[in-house]
């Protein structure tokens, strides 16, 4: 196998253990974002570190290509001090607000500055927006073939991996022809943690910082303005159950509450 | 135009010449779209020999069915299934196209969208119309402290996919007629860049939470007790199926099938137990349906409590031990 050059997405989100702390501004309608800390989103630490391991196997690029707000750079750097050798952030005004199509389209306008890659890698889907449609929309923009679900990717001829993709009850082999995004989860790999020397290294690195007009964006596809979909309501639900509270001793309340289920006759 | 895009679409998934359950369910939500639309119901069927299949889906409420049927095409097949898909949504301009989300349908959907250029939502848990004719699509938003409407204003299709269980399998009418048009495609090997070639099936270790009478379902909480065992001691004792939270899926507790929520399962038992389930919203729409909620959670302030009928305050360490003794003596 001859080298591959590998890009990694990745996205700065705020940390799945902290995210019940995050608060929704009432009057501007969207979430305050600064009271949780950020991290690189989960899966895409597999997704990078399954470059790394690749590089590491068969030579090449690891380049790193995010989309965020300024602090996004800290993710950038992480992903330095693991071992990327570039990294590239998406960072401008214009470029907020996007839904997965806009999001999609601007990530494909860097990655077509960048050349000669082989695969893209992706977490599956990021711990915020949960909807891992990233992956198969950005492929379609570089009209290159995607592979969701991956939790394994193995080589087996030039220019072709064979993933298995994990599926409900199951798994499906598929042959991919190269180059092409594959979307990762965690049953793929452990990510590294990065050394202390990769850390340090990390801060002397210049993170390319690119604008809409470095990817020569069209304005109106970028950012919330190029985002077909757009929330215009938001509520609390009505639940409208009994709210029952038992409380007492741990034995009173146990026999309390069997009790209640046989009343009920649900058991 | 948007006016020109009329009918609700939906694509019907089958693996191995079996329809999906959420394929029906599909059926189920999309007929009330239509009829509110007073537009047709249609879907349509990708495989290979699957014309039994279209006239399953008549029986369930579809229209029409648009049946493309290749030996090429048994296993999903992305570039082909994603093509096809566009070329038929451009010929007849659907308003609305549901898809299913499975780990088919969310590898599916999202190209299709970006060869439509129009706006896909994920994970939506209700759908509306409204006034002026566009759908509604709702889901929990934000960090899961409320409700979001997402609407998709200037752009044809409207697309969402939606995960089994959240809408209901309608009832079968053998009497029901409905249009069947082929769809001739052409293809060969060498179009399929990402090329199925095998599909394992492995049974599931425990007790699926599809149609479960009773679900015992565990979260972070359980940290404090060292982990699952109880829950599936509980689950045992009470012959139901084992379910829990992302942070549950995260530690290794239970596998995907096991994830109750927005982005897991939607379950509607009898009975639903949360122990150590805190009950935010990305986990609580998933059981909203259940007939008695219960939960047993150390803080009283978590939001779980504003959905269950009964709830136990307490720590876990000491209330598990005793609920179990219950369940077992009075079985």
């Amino acid at each position: 196998m001859n080298s591959l050059n590998v890009i990694v997405c990745i996205k700065q989100v705020p940390d799945p253990q902290q995210l019940s702390k995050i608060t929704l501004d009432p009057i501007r309608k969207t979430i305050r974002r600064e009271d949780v800390p950020a991290v690189i989103n989960p899966l895409d630490k597999h997704a990078l570190e399954e470059g790394l391991r690749i590089r590491d196997e068969y030579g090449g690029r690891v380049t790193v290509v995010s989309m965020g707000p300024p602090q996004a750079e800290l993710a950038c750097r992480e992903a330095l001090a693991m071992g990327a050798d570039e990294a590239i952030l998406l960072c401008d005004r214009a470029f907020a607000g996007a839904d997965t199509l806009s999001t999609s389209y601007s990530l494909s306008l860097a990655i077509k500055r960048i050349e000669g890659f082989n695969m893209i890698l992706c977490g599956n889907e990021t711990v915020d927006g949960s909807t891992g449609q990233v992956p198969p929309q950005l492929a379609d923009f570089l009209n290159i073939p995607h592979v969701t679900r991956a939790r394994r990717i193995e080589f087996t001829k030039e220019k072709t991996a064979r993933v298995e993709r994990s599926i409900e009850y199951g798994y499906m082999v598929v042959e991919v022809t190269l180059p092409a995004i594959i979307a990762v989860t965690k049953e793929i790999n452990v990510p590294r943690i990065p050394t202390v020397s990769g850390i340090l290294e990390a801060h002397q690195r210049e993170v390319k910082v690119w604008a809409p007009k470095d990817i020569e964006a069209e304005e109106e596809r970028i950012g919330l303005a190029g985002s077909p979909t757009q929330v215009v309501d938001i509520f609390s639900p009505e639940i409208g159950r009994k709210g029952e509270i038992l409380r007492g001793e741990p034995e009173e309340v146990a026999k309390l509450l069997v009790q209640r289920l046989h009343e009920l006759g649900v058991i | 135009m948007i006016e020109e895009f009329k009918g609700v679409w939906i694509f019907a998934e089958q693996r191995k010449g079996k329809l999906l359950d959420v394929s029906l369910e599909l059926l189920g939500g999309g007929r009330e779209l239509a009829n509110k639309l007073g537009v047709d119901l249609s879907a349509i069927l990708f495989g290979h020999d699957v014309s039994k299949l279209a006239k399953e889906l008549i029986a369930y409420g579809a229209d029409n069915i648009y049946l493309i049927s290749h030996p090429l095409l048994e296993f999903y097949q992305s570039d082909a299934y994603a093509k096809v898909m566009t070329d038929l949504v451009n010929q007849h301009k659907p308003e609305i196209l549901l898809v299913g989300a499975t780990a088919i349908g969310m590898d599916l959907a999202p190209r299709v969208a970006v060869k439509l250029e129009t706006g896909l939502s994920a994970h939506v848990v209700k759908l509306e119309i409204d006034e002026k004719r566009q759908l509604r699509q709702i889901m929990p938003g934000f960090g899961g402290k409320v409700m979001a409407v997402v609407v998709c204003p200037n752009r044809r299709p409207q697309m969402t996919t939606v995960r089994p269980g959240v809408f209901r399998k309608p009832a079968r009418d053998e009497s029901r007629r409905g249009d069947i048009v082929k769809v001739e495609v052409d293809i060969t090997e060498d179009d399929l860049r990402a090329r199925t070639i095998r599909m394992v099936e492995e049974k599931p270790r425990e007790k699926p939470l599809e149609g479960a009478e009773i679900v015992v379902a565990g979260g972070w909480g359980m940290r404090a007790v060292g982990g699952f065992k109880p829950v599936r001691e509980l689950a045992e004792l009470l012959g139901a199926s084992v379910g829990g939270t992302r942070p549950a899926l995260d530690e290794g507790w239970i596998v995907e099938e096991q994830m109750i929520g927005q982005s897991g399962k939607t379950v509607r038992p009898k009975l639903y137990i949360g122990l150590g389930i805190s009950g935010e919203m990305h986990h609580t729409v998933g059981i909203l349906d259940s007939e008695v909620i219960v939960a047993v959670n150390n803080d009283e302030n978590a939001p779980i409590f504003q959905v269950a009928d009964v709830g136990i305050v307490g720590d876990l360490r000491d209330v598990l031990p005793h609920l179990l003794k219950e369940f077992e003596r009075t079985r």
